[in-house]
């Protein structure tokens, strides 16, 4: 860092609560989504090649323990797609104060695992 | 008015001028995947079959290639601006970011561009 030593930010000294929680969480279901979004296109791919390719990767989709990733992507894409609706809101203003930053963020919570269930019950399982 | 040196600058350390135009297309695409998003989960959960024949007709379908095209699309781009903000802010050493960085911009830009001739091919195939 060109020799000099910055201070990096203090969160260690913070008292983790909800909104740090989410926070990372947004981070880490952005990463996975992408991961998810490997795997569509090379499902896309495959079908354009043909119906051996299209076989071969619909194996591996269609395999039992290929469901736990199938339901993790659900969670990170309705996680990700509700709080991503809470972080516009921020951006044009709304919802910053303390007490409906919390209120958002536990509806988001709530939003995730109904979502992720009722999509896991009837797409997946 | 920058504060900084243009040596310092040129090495990396001040501003590239292309942080609101990252950021509003960070939010464009997020916008343009709501939509997206939830059309693909809802047309995943009604789609019948999953065999071949199947999926190919409904590939086929104007509609969902338009939108298929349109989801690749922003989703590459979104998920290319994301992962540039991760890699910014965990990995150090200015060879290993860029080597990292560029990795990263090669396989979003590689994967979209070849996602999207998948779904032009068989709309428009025999």
């Amino acid at each position: 860092m060109h020799g000099v030593q910055r201070p990096l930010s203090p969160y260690w000294i913070y008292r983790w609560e909800i909104t740090m929680w989410l926070s990372s969480l947004h981070r880490i279901t952005g990463l996975l989504l992408s991961l998810g979004a490997v795997a569509l296109a090379v499902w896309l791919i495959a079908l354009a090649m043909g119906a051996d390719s299209f076989d071969a990767v619909a194996r591996v989709y269609g395999a039992g323990w290929f469901k736990v990733p199938l339901v993790g992507w659900a969670f990170c894409f309705f996680y990700h797609l509700s709080n991503g609706v809470r972080h516009l809101a921020w951006d044009a203003g709304y919802g910053f104060d303390p007490k409906r930053i919390r209120a958002s963020g536990w509806t988001v919570v709530v939003v995730t695992f109904v979502a992720t269930a009722a999509f896991a019950y009837a797409a997946i399982f | 008015m920058s504060l900084m040196t243009p040596l310092n600058r040129v090495l990396g350390l001040g501003t590239g001028k292309g942080a609101a135009e990252h950021w509003w297309l960070q939010r464009t695409t997020a916008v343009a995947l709501l939509p997206l998003g939830l059309w693909l989960a809802y047309a995943l959960l009604t789609l019948p079959k999953f065999d071949y024949a199947s999926v190919v007709a409904w590939v086929r379908e104007p509609v969902t290639s338009i939108l298929l095209i349109l989801l690749v699309v922003a989703a590459g781009y979104h998920s290319a601006l994301g992962i540039q903000v991760v890699v910014e802010d965990y990995v150090t050493g200015k060879g290993l970011r860029a080597a990292t960085l560029m990795a990263s911009t090669l396989a979003h830009v590689g994967l979209t561009i070849a996602a999207v001739f998948a779904v032009l091919k068989i709309a428009f195939g025999s």
